[in-house]
């Protein structure tokens, strides 16, 4: 049982590791006057200020955290 | 001819130095050499969780839990002589939670000094920008202080974007001291007595220590995306000396005990997408892994549409999906066999989805004609565990420029 979402696991990151080669070797460059649309707020790559609080709980009511920005240590959270 | 020769030279210098004076530097280029301000963001949230698996009773018992936060935060910014940008940033954050399972810290009690606290969170930051070399590093310093928890952290980091400026690599490092008051369950406490404020406590300390690196690129003009990992070494003492353990057939019950280091791995991946002139998708997957034998996925996927220029509203999902810890059994399962034991429900296998839906307004004239009020955005989600918690949250951030 283990092995198996083991092996599901491997061909997730596989995937994601090809899919990621195949976005790296499309890129084209973008000129600063090109990026308009790149530099709405909305389109930033870190998460949103609003999300602050979320992130909080999510990462005291689940095991996993981290990899989004969010702080890697300090703080309780224990309730 | 002489003249005309003269007259047409002096024409072509008069036009030359025409175009060749200096132009009026546009405003948005002024580079100011004082500490200026740049923006203050004020985020404010409510949050309410109800099940019924609190560890602090073991594995059973309610969880019901309300907290009430508020952060505000402060950019300040200045250029230096070098042409460099030094950007400051201040943040003060305040929760305050009452909870029924802490307040079962003592089982006698009711209402008891556990039953609500109230925590501090200051921080400070500063980076340094150097556009021309495309290059920024940074440090920065927080602390935590509750009643029986005090946390200070300290972090620096180093970003440089490539040549063309499409894409960016960084680096952080961080490290948290943690302190953290011994507080037994009441009944295990020697006497049965304590809990009150003044008491002398014993206390543990936590110190976690991380490396986090991103890369993100530019695809074209509508796809951006970025790669995270982190990892993360906690040593100490990881679990909670109030999270009741109960053992087969004892009634009695033990304080939660976990292994005194954990390794942790998140790898993540956005790629945020202007699909035509309205909408935006963003994305985030992340794969983690530590060596308590956790593994989790997380899928999350929010689509800001833009009704007008100044005006979207966005819904989100978020999937999440984790297996259990090896150390993990519900109430009146573990063994004396067991080193290691927590009925701790976070840490046990589930799956949990939240969704939910946010606006957000910037007129270029300011929220509600007030000129430095740059920014309202109103969100709200539902969350729930396939183990049986829910939570709803609510949050508002505004910012003023």
């Amino acid at each position: 049982m283990i092995k198996k979402r083991n092996d599901r696991s491997i061909t997730l990151v596989t995937s994601a590791f090809i899919m990621s080669t195949i976005l790296l070797t499309s890129c084209t460059t973008v000129k600063e006057y090109q990026k308009n649309k790149l530099n709405d707020s909305e389109m930033q790559l870190s998460s949103r200020k609003i999300q602050k609080t979320e992130m909080s709980f999510q990462s005291y009511r689940e095991g996993a955290s981290g990899a989004n920005g969010s702080k890697t240590g300090g703080g309780c959270g224990c309730n | 001819m002489k003249k005309i020769c003269l007259s047409v030279a002096g024409l072509v210098l008069t036009l030359f130095s025409a175009f060749a004076q200096p132009t009026i530097k546009d405003s948005s280029q002024y580079k100011p050499r004082k500490l200026t301000f740049e923006e203050a963001n004020l985020v404010t949230s409510y949050y309410h969780q109800d099940g019924n698996n609190s560890a602090v009773t073991g594995g059973i018992g309610s969880e019901k839990l309300s907290d009430y936060s508020g952060a505000i935060d402060i950019k300040l910014s200045k250029w230096d002589r070098k042409n460099r940008k030094h950007n400051f940033d201040f943040e003060l954050g305040v929760d305050h939670y009452t909870s029924a399972s802490s307040d079962k810290v003592d089982l006698q009690a009711n209402s008891s000094a556990s039953s609500a606290d109230t925590r501090f969170y200051p921080s400070a930051s500063w980076s340094m920008e150097n556009e021309k070399k495309g290059s920024t590093v940074g440090a920065g310093f927080s602390a935590s202080t509750e009643f029986d928890y005090q946390s200070f952290g300290a972090n620096i980091n180093v970003a440089q974007k490539t040549k063309n400026r499409n894409g960016e690599f960084s680096a952080k490092f961080q490290a948290y001291i943690d302190n953290l008051k011994y507080i037994l369950p009441g009944e295990l406490r020697p006497g049965n007595g304590g809990g009150r404020e003044g008491d002398d406590y014993p206390s543990k300390s936590r110190n976690s220590f991380s490396t986090s690196f991103s890369y993100s690129q530019i695809i074209n003009k509508n796809l951006q995306i970025m790669f995270l990992l982190d990892m993360v070494y906690q040593k100490g003492y990881l679990g909670l000396p109030f999270h009741r353990v109960y053992f087969q057939n004892e009634n009695l019950p033990h304080v939660e005990n976990l292994p005194g280091s954990r390794f942790k791995i998140p790898l993540g991946f956005r790629a945020n997408y202007f699909a035509g002139d309205k909408v935006i998708i963003r994305t985030f997957y992340r794969y983690y892994h530590d060596d308590w034998g956790l593994n989790a996925h997380t899928f999350d996927i929010e689509t800001p549409v833009k009704i007008t220029p100044f005006f979207s509203i966005t819904p989100f999902y978020r999937y999440y999906n984790q297996g259990a810890v090896n150390y993990f059994a519900p109430y009146q399962t573990h063994t004396a066999a067991d080193q290691f034991y927590t009925s701790n429900y976070d840490l046990s296998k589930f799956n949990s989805n939240f969704y939910g839906a946010g606006f957000r307004i910037a007129p270029p004239k300011g929220v509600f004609g007030m000129q430095h009020l740059n920014m309202l955005e109103i969100r709200y989600g539902h969350y729930t565990k396939s183990v049986g918690m829910q939570s709803d949250i609510i949050s508002l951030n505004l910012k003023f420029k």
